[in-house]
């Protein structure tokens, strides 16, 4: 198994009230290697602070975290994070974007860059190796982004709604981009989304987190060969189950 | 056609520096300015041919003191750029040190440089160690707050995708805070040089021992009493000012081309 979360919970303490905020509570799952699992929830319901535990951005108040059935505390460079907003460094060329992990480790330019290279060209950025983020389209910076995570071969990949700022077309073929990337790496990936149709369209699993505290509510198994069409029955049965979970949840805490 | 060329920016700025000379030497020729106070243009530009062959005082040419500040003011302006973008960047990053050294900072910082140019006198003497001294207390303070502003500007998300992507400290220090400090660092360049700039003029007055520099230069102007040289000389201060601000100008736009 690839990652294991055993009673996971997460406190903030609020400065101005003076109070504990609990934002996750008793989470527990198993990923199994090379499986695609996505995370959906209301709004608030701790899904990027789950992401940001796992990543080894922040500590869990309680609980243990197993990578590859070794407790880990600090997984730095283990597991791949995706942002919604991108997280391009500015700064940067798209190849020196891409190379940056490399770069950390000291791997000499010719070398890094030539990685970087064969990923560019198979996410089809070829051309754009001297460009700035800012000169690239959404769908592009979140390609650059993806390359720059996967370049590092993290044996866990989190991705935090990343496709949430891109139009519905893009969105899509950046859904179907993920698919191919996925099936070819065999990567375990963790993906949290606010969008039903892309849950159902990418995941083997889905979790649903409740309301704040967050905890697994929801696990929904989608037997569904892939490519999944989006227009069938099977899909419309599993969106319905989805979207049932959410106006319960919805319902319980009376919030929209 | 011709349109287009009197609507072109560069040429409107270029015609209103025209009109202003133009007018002044309009109001000279007429004496409305009063002729042994004020040169005209035509005579500020013989003053200053004279200044770069004739030398004021004779001998010591225009070059030479030009020359001269420019040396006082980088050897003062590079001492602060070392110690104020280090300092900077750790007070950025360190929420502790910069509360440490906060009031520290605040009640040195408003002590005008030339206020510091009796103790500077004492401690170094008069020559190049006091006056890089005085250059360095104005443009420390720009350049470190505009570091550790710069610092703080910078996207938490980016920091965290450094650290995800395997950076310890010495990386983010070096690939992620400095890099995203820079345009908020060559703003504190330029104000820096501007600063050091006046604040060296203004401290040759008092004396330099080489007897070369632009601010000691127009004080000679004024001791023998020609106007002439004094105004010579302020105009090609403000224009070296303005050269300096040109070049860092220039750094800025091919070092900030991501933005």
């Amino acid at each position: 198994m690839s990652l294991e979360l055993e009673g996971i919970s997460k406190n903030f303490y609020q400065e101005d009230t003076q109070t504990e905020l609990r934002v996750l509570s008793d989470i527990n799952c198993t990923v199994e290697d090379g499986e695609f699992i996505s995370v959906i929830g209301p709004s608030g319901c701790g899904k990027t602070t789950l992401l940001r535990i796992i990543s080894g951005l922040e500590q869990p108040s309680t609980g243990r975290m197993l990578l590859k059935e070794n407790e880990i505390k600090n997984p730095y460079g283990q597991v791949g994070l995706i942002f919604q907003e991108y997280a391009l460094f500015p700064w940067r060329t798209v190849i020196d974007n891409v190379a940056f992990s490399l770069e950390i480790k000291n791997i000499p330019k010719k070398q890094r860059r030539e990685r970087a290279r064969y990923y560019l060209k198979k996410f089809g950025l070829d051309g754009f190796e001297h460009k700035y983020p800012k000169e690239l389209s959404g769908g592009m910076k979140q390609r650059v982004a993806i390359a720059r995570t996967l370049i590092n071969d993290p044996n866990l990949l989190l991705m935090d709604e990343p496709f949430g700022a891109l139009d519905s077309q893009t969105r899509n073929a950046m859904q179907e981009f993920l698919l191919n990337i996925w099936q070819e790496t065999k990567k375990t990936v963790l993906f949290v989304s606010h969008n039903i149709d892309e849950t159902v369209f990418l995941s083997k699993r889905v979790l649903g987190l409740s309301q704040r505290p967050g905890t697994i509510k929801l696990e929904l198994s989608i037997d569904l060969p892939y490519p999944r069409v989006r227009t069938s029955q099977e899909f419309n049965l599993y969106r319905k189950q989805i979207l049932d979970y959410l106006a319960q949840e919805r319902d319980t805490s009376g919030s929209t | 056609m011709v349109k287009n060329a009197i609507m072109n920016i560069n040429t409107l700025k270029v015609l209103v520096l025209a009109a202003v000379v133009l007018i002044w030497q309009i109001l000279a020729y007429l004496s409305v300015i009063p002729h042994h106070k004020i040169p005209s243009p035509w005579e500020a530009l013989v003053s200053i041919k004279n200044l770069t062959f004739v030398g004021l005082p004779s001998g010591y040419h225009l070059l030479t003191h030009i020359l001269e500040s420019l040396f006082r003011v980088f050897s003062g302006f590079i001492l602060a750029v070392i110690f104020a973008v280090p300092l900077g960047i750790f007070m950025g990053w360190s929420k502790l040190l910069r509360e440490l050294l906060s009031p520290l900072v605040e009640i040195v910082r408003p002590i005008p440089p030339l206020a510091w140019i009796p103790i500077a006198i004492f401690w170094f003497g008069i020559g190049i160690k006091s006056a890089a001294f005085i250059i360095f207390l104005g443009s420390f303070f720009p350049i470190l707050l505009s570091t550790v502003s710069g610092v703080l500007s910078v996207d938490t998300i980016l920091i965290d995708a450094s650290r995800t992507l395997g950076a310890r400290q010495k990386d983010i220090y070096t690939k992620i805070l400095i890099p995203g400090a820079t345009p908020s660092i060559y703003t504190g360049l330029r104000i820096g040089m501007g600063i050091a700039w006046m604040t060296l003029i203004a401290a040759e007055f008092t004396g330099v021992k080489s007897g070369y520099g632009l601010g000691y230069m127009i004080m000679v102007a004024r001791d023998i009493q020609r106007p002439d040289y004094i105004v010579a000389g302020m105009i090609i201060i403000g224009i070296i000012g303005y050269a300096l601000d040109g070049l860092l100008r220039t750094l800025e736009r091919s070092m900030l081309r991501w933005r």
